[in-house]
């Protein structure tokens, strides 16, 4: 059965009568639970960036990063309910379940898209902007209406849009973009591989039900937990490289170094063990490896003052 | 024809839709005021 065979027979028929979904369902076509993790890299971007923002504008700066990767989101909803509508983990999305029609979650991903840049343009700089709009643009072009269908690199290409938003943060407050904000744009870049694998390794059936080519349903999954494991190595020079370049302290040396050794010792574990329950421990604990190593960053920045 | 408890449940809908939208626009009117006036403060 083909993928346009199961949403027709998937996709509630309200969609398009009164799909007026709630205000719940347009807060989920945000993504929000993604949106939080845009926010906060985004935030600790613009929280390490030297120089000073007006309070105001920085909150409109994380405002419009946060508008815009939810932007993202409702567009990638709409292009993607097909696919959502036969995987189990996304059938209950608004617009996949019928309670949001597909050109209301357009219209309004496109509004909000648009809407964030012109206001990070107007209230910010030029530079935030054009990062934000290229953020966008790359999600839901390059991913989403190219990549995620046509290649099982869908996430490592496409996975650079969930790594500009620290840029963006550190743009709005300096104008450009300086080697610490590529340093946490190759930080996210290369997360992202062994965080999305982990998860596709334990939904490879549902992925492979929808007809979308993630690593584990095209080459199996040893080689996905081999390409796992090789990114992780990767992200050890990226993990560490803030205290190199003076971006961070010694704090944030010794609680990255932990954190990397925790992310290579589960991803080794992915690959010896090779059960469903190791690809859920590294993908839990990717999320807090992210988190953790941000807040790290924000923390070490904070102290900063005391040990220099 | 939508069965009386539709229509509640529909109009009921809207009406959160609406007044939800209201809030945006307010907050999109408020901060607007803040950046001209942060940014008129920063230019003078």
């Amino acid at each position: 059965m083909s993928v346009s065979d199961a949403t027709s027979e998937t996709i509630a028929p309200t969609a398009g009568l009164d799909a007026g979904g709630d205000v719940a369902d347009f807060w989920a076509l945000l993504k929000p639970r993604v949106m939080s993790l845009v926010v906060f890299t985004g935030f600790v971007g613009y929280a390490l960036a030297p120089g000073h923002l007006h309070p105001v504008l920085a909150a409109v700066a994380i405002l419009c990063i946060a508008v815009g990767a939810g932007a993202s989101g409702a567009i990638n909803m709409w292009y993607d309910r097909d696919i959502d509508a036969v995987m189990a983990r996304t059938k209950n999305r608004p617009v996949a379940a019928g309670r949001v029609a597909p050109e209301e979650a357009l219209t309004f991903g496109v509004v909000l898209g648009i809407g964030s840049v012109l206001v990070m343009g107007l209230a910010l700089n030029l530079v935030a902007a054009a990062l934000l709009a290229l953020t966008i643009a790359f999600y839901v072009f390059v991913y989403t209406a190219w990549l995620k269908r046509l290649t099982p690199q869908n996430i490592v290409i496409g996975g650079a849009a969930g790594a500009f938003p620290p840029m963006i943060g550190w743009a709005a407050v300096t104008g450009d973009v300086g080697l610490p904000s590529i340093l946490m744009f190759g930080l996210i870049f290369f997360w992202t591989p062994p965080h999305f694998w982990a998860l596709a390794l334990f939904r490879s059936g549902d992925y492979a039900k929808a007809g979308v080519p993630m690593l584990p349903v095209v080459s199996g999954a040893r080689e996905t937990r081999k390409q796992m494991l090789i990114y992780t190595l990767l992200l050890w020079p990226f993990a560490l490289g803030p205290y190199f370049i003076h971006l961070s302290g010694p704090l944030y040396l010794a609680v990255a170094f932990v954190l990397s050794a925790l992310f290579t010792y589960y991803a080794v574990k992915v690959c010896r063990e090779q059960t469903d329950k190791a690809a859920k421990q590294m993908f839990g604990f990717s999320l807090v490896y992210l988190f953790a190593l941000f807040s790290a960053l924000l923390v070490d920045h904070a102290l900063s003052p005391w040990w220099a | 024809m939508l069965s009386k408890a539709a229509s509640q449940a529909l109009n009921r809908r809207r009406r959160t839709r609406n007044l939800a939208l209201g809030g945006v626009l307010l907050a999109l009117v408020v901060m607007f005021y803040l950046i001209t006036i942060v940014r008129i403060g920063l230019t003078s």
